[in-house]
């Protein structure tokens, strides 16, 4: 076996639709504060679902993270959430970025996934191009679309020089990356990994997840009720937008550095359902999801019995019980047994690309000051997944207690899955 | 349109792209956008659009190359806006 080092989360960065920056969002999580609004633009589109959650960015803040230079013709606010939301995870870090005329940071890497980038931006671009004007689409529209555009913008600001690469994996994408970049400190091939992801909030991303009625329409009149996360009464996720960051660290280069330890990762697994034993392109195997979970626990060299709490990706469709029979199963652990368990898409939706690092930063949040918060729309629990675990490991309202060994997972479209175990120390 | 008020009108366009060591002042008739200026290369193209939209000219890749120091600019503009 391979002699795995010890790797730690010292930094943490976040834009979601119910909090930019970490302070405004653990204090609106803890409160149970809806990010989900109606959005009259979705409304004259004809979509079915005009409910979106988006963060709110106001320009002066813009300013705060880019150059006037680098807003001129700027319109890719994935990368702008991603962009802040990294940023913001070394300053909490303390990390000093590279001076503009010294080497870059070459133990210093990042991983900050995307599902597609800048489709704002990119719609401009097409619409020139079709009028035969392509060279008036300027200089920035390549990084601004290319996927791994969030990354370069990162490693430019930051003046990294290990590995920087965008990965992508659907809605695990978040979760995947804080894996990546653990898997890479824990091999000795960097000391620092800013990970993340980062979702555009917009139309042209929302719209073929709203062509395939799996968004909600049944609550355009009540947005804050409409992300409902394993309530009976749940039809269909609230898409939304945003991105969160995580500074992971080895525990040698952390302690050295004085820096704070929110908590410790202690190994995680992604793995594909292959399509394969009911699992197709938007389905998942509950086999390889089960296999995804017990290997993770495997990876952290824990047992089943040692989780206190789970960050489930449940995004209010009918799948949700699914995934909490998934989780039994993987734990063997049910009813009073098991585990406390809450969803943040009941408060922001499902940040698709970006939901995996949101959720991730809210688990380490959680772990950190010890409390759990409300899993707001859920006070009719869906009554399978009553059958499954105890109503009171869905916590409505925000619950104190310290909380030692957490899992984060996330599935997604591909048959895609994640799940890391994070542990306080 | 004399030189000067295309030099003035050039100078506020190109100052947007000087990176943020390089002050406005530093701009003359003689200064290299890429040499001297430190514009990224790829900006010049940006600078290039600007210009078009600012001065209603149509610059063609040909005539791209012999825009790299400010008077050379301003002659090619002058040209274009009396033909």
């Amino acid at each position: 076996m391979i002699l795995k080092r010890r790797v730690v989360i010292t930094g943490l960065g976040v834009v979601a639709p119910n909090g930019v920056e970490v302070p405004e969002f653990l204090q609106n999580i803890r409160s149970g504060v809806s990010g989900v609004r109606h959005f009259p633009e979705l409304e004259a589109l004809n979509f079915s679902c005009q409910l979106g959650a988006k963060p709110d960015v106001s320009e002066e803040l813009q300013r705060q993270y880019f150059t006037e230079l680098e807003l001129r013709n700027f319109n890719s606010n994935g990368i702008l959430y991603g962009v802040m939301a990294g940023m913001d995870a070394m300053t909490d870090a303390k990390i000093s970025f590279s001076e503009k005329d010294s080497e870059p940071l070459w133990d210093l890497g990042i991983v900050f996934g995307t599902g597609t980038s800048g489709v704002e931006k990119f719609r401009e671009a097409i619409y020139k191009l079709d009028d035969g004007k392509v060279r008036r689409l300027g200089s920035t529209t390549v990084v601004q679309t290319m996927a791994s555009g969030i990354s370069a913008y990162l490693g430019g600001k930051i003046g990294a020089g290990n590995w920087v690469t965008t990965n992508s994996s659907a809605c695990a994408t978040g979760t995947e990356a804080i894996i990546m970049g653990y898997e890479h400190i824990a091999h000795g091939k960097a000391e620092q990994m800013l990970c993340g992801s980062c979702s555009d909030a917009s139309p042209y991303i929302w719209g073929g997840f709203d062509a395939m009625k799996v968004t909600t329409f049944k609550h355009n009149d009540n947005p804050e009720q409409g992300s409902r996360p394993m309530s009976a009464t749940a039809s269909g996720f609230v898409p939304g937008s945003g991105a969160g960051a995580i500074v992971l660290e080895s525990l040698e280069s952390a302690q050295k550095r004085g820096a704070t330890i929110y908590a410790e990762v202690l190994g995680g697994h992604s793995n594909n359902g292959g399509h394969r034993l009911g699992g197709s392109m938007t389905a998942p195997n509950s086999t390889a999801v089960q296999k995804c979970i017990v290997n993770a626990l495997e990876d952290a060299g824990i047992l089943a019995s040692e989780l206190d709490y789970i960050n489930g990706h449940l995004t209010a469709t009918a799948k949700d019980p699914l995934e909490i029979e998934n989780w039994c199963k993987a734990l063997g652990r049910s009813g009073s047994d098991f585990p406390y368990i809450n969803s943040l898409k009941s408060m922001i939706g499902h940040g698709l690309a970006a939901s995996g690092s949101m959720e991730a930063v809210a688990t380490i949040l959680q772990l950190h000051h010890g409390f759990i918060f409300p899993n707001i729309n859920c006070e009719d629990l869906h009554p399978e997944i009553a059958q499954f675990i105890d109503t009171k490991k869905v916590p409505l309202r925000e619950l104190e207690t310290p909380l030692k060994t957490v899992a984060k997972a996330s599935f997604g479209f591909g048959d895609v899955n994640a799940c890391v175990i994070f542990r306080k120390i | 349109m004399t030189s000067e008020a295309i030099y003035n009108q050039l100078r506020d366009i190109i100052k947007v792209y000087l990176p943020e060591d390089v002050s406005v002042e530093s701009i003359n008739e003689n200064s290299h956008l890429i040499q001297e200026l430190n514009i990224n290369s790829a900006h010049i193209i940006d600078v290039v659009l600007d210009v078009e939209d600012a001065f209603n000219i149509e610059i063609k890749d040909s005539e791209l190359q012999a825009m790299d120091t400010v008077s050379s600019a301003v002659e090619i503009i002058q040209k274009k806006i009396n033909n």
